[in-house]
């Protein structure tokens, strides 16, 4: 483990590419972020303070921190940054690392379950198959939750990728391990 | 190539099938009245939602993006989808997986487990770009039989229709055109309200891990639309729809508000000037309901 920039650049580059990354260290704390923030105005969340905190190691600080979790990934901030800051990439690598590190809460992780139980983070029920009818389609949709073989190819990347370590999946119960207690461990 | 494109497959994610059947019907009813046939996806799942499994594990949301790009591709089709965030998601990967070879070798590994392979061959479209670009304003525009002539809209876009620009490609995500072309084509009015281009409240795992403090966004962007004198909220994301339409009950029920503002998703309101009904459009099993001045 090294820096938390370093892990960002690591991990993050990864995906988008180091380049894409390494843009956390243009921010000059301008605050157009934060000014243009729907969340800010509502929640604790800073953007610019989150950019400081990650160029200063802050680990802890951030990971504990639940504002991070008050990003709706609306873009607003990204598109309007100066700097070209990656801004909302980095915010999403931030909560990966954090993931990792078992902060995630017991909502987040159902969202992980529902998929693995059906394919679908919002499955179907009688309730709403009657409303398919109501509209004249099929009463279920042909997606994963229809077709057992299709769901199987979703959960083997969920075990393929350690999701299910992450979240606690129990695959006998097919349910978090520890549904209670909030973040695990 | 989308301009000569008769057939597409429709990517459906989970709201638009599980909660709003509205819109999944009236989208490929309108469609089918232009010629363009709609195929299905058999095994897509969840796209998965980019704001929530993206901000878990980026390693686990890419494959299973990929593999719903690979259902497409193997189709020989391009997708159109009805909600932002599986716009945002399968756009995102395609554009990613595209973009940079290691990545794409290490998604196919796993991809290559059960046979699929991520080759880049299909688009991802928005069925209201479709809407806009492909079948165009001038043919729509010939089939209102019920024009919207006295009823003020307040467009709401949702955030991953215009942004990421690089990624998206619709111009300018301060000043947008698309949805209000779509609406002043129906005889309606848009107007401007303030915000206007604010987010709903419910992407990023927001709604999930804190639905009342995400309703709070969502109150403050009816409040400023009713106050604008706008009839009803337009919009192409089923998603926002979720908490556009199903977040005033729940505001209802947790702060006491008596919301019943219309939401529609654009061809539920492109599909009443067309002169279809609001059950073959869905919004009659709905939260909020449709005022006369709507179904005229």
């Amino acid at each position: 483990m090294g820096t938390l920039y370093e892990d960002i650049v690591d991990y993050g580059g990864e995906v988008f590419g180091k380049e894409h990354m390494e843009t956390l260290m243009l921010c000059v704390q301008c605050g157009k972020c934060t000014g243009g923030c729907p969340s800010g105005r509502n929640t604790a969340l800073r953007t610019r303070k989150l950019f400081r905190m990650a160029q200063e190691d802050m680990r802890e600080e951030i990971f504990n921190a639940p504002e991070l979790w008050f990003c709706s990934t609306c873009f607003t901030c990204y598109e309007r940054c100066p700097k070209g800051v990656k801004t909302t990439d980095l915010i999403r690598i931030i909560r990966n690392l954090a993931a990792k590190e078992g902060h995630m809460s017991v909502p987040h992780r159902m969202t992980g379950v529902y998929v693995l139980k059906t394919g679908h983070a919002v499955p179907i029920g009688e309730p709403q198959m009657k409303l398919r009818e109501e509209v004249g389609l099929e009463s279920q949709p042909p997606t994963t939750q229809k077709y057992k073989e299709q769901l199987e190819q979703v959960q083997e990347i969920f075990r393929t990728t350690h999701y299910d370590a992450m979240i606690d999946f129990d695959w006998d119960t097919m349910n978090l391990r520890e549904a209670e207690g909030g973040e695990k461990k | 190539m989308s301009e000569e494109a008769k057939e597409y497959a429709f990517f459906l994610g989970c709201i638009t099938p599980n909660r709003y059947p509205g819109i999944e019907a009236a989208t490929k009813r309108i469609f089918k009245e232009f010629g363009i046939e709609t195929k299905e996806m058999v095994g897509a799942s969840c796209c998965p939602a980019p704001g929530v499994f993206g901000s878990f594990d980026m390693h686990t949301w890419l494959p299973v993006a990929a593999r719903n790009l690979c259902i497409a591709e193997e189709m020989g089709l391009e997708i159109y989808v009805t909600c932002n965030g599986c716009y945002g998601s399968l756009q995102e990967a395609d554009h990613l997986l595209k973009d940079h070879p290691k990545l794409k070798e290490k998604t196919n590994e796993v991809l290559g487990k059960f046979g699929r392979e991520f080759k880049g061959t299909t688009k991802v479209n928005h069925s209201i770009v479709i809407l806009h670009d492909v079948i165009g304003l001038d043919k729509l525009k010939e089939r209102i039989t019920k024009p919207m002539n006295d009823v003020n809209v307040a467009v709401h876009y949702g955030c991953h229709f215009l942004k990421p620009r690089e990624v998206r490609g619709h111009g300018s995500s301060e000043d947008p055109y698309i949805m209000e072309d779509l609406v002043k084509v129906t005889g309606a009015k848009e107007v401007d309200y303030k915000d206007k281009l604010m987010c709903c409240g419910a992407g990023g795992g927001n709604r999930t891990a804190d639905t009342p403090q995400s309703l709070e966004w969502t109150r403050q962007k009816l409040v400023n639309a009713i106050e604008a004198g706008c009839d009803c909220m337009v919009h192409p994301c089923a998603f926002c729809h979720l908490q556009l339409d199903r977040g005033q009950a729940e505001m209802n029920k947790m702060f006491g508000t008596t919301f019943n503002f219309p939401i529609l998703f654009a061809t539920q309101f492109l599909g009443l000037a067309m002169g279809l009904s609001q059950t073959e459009c869905g919004l009659d099993i709905q939260t909020t309901t449709m005022p006369e001045k709507l179904l005229k």
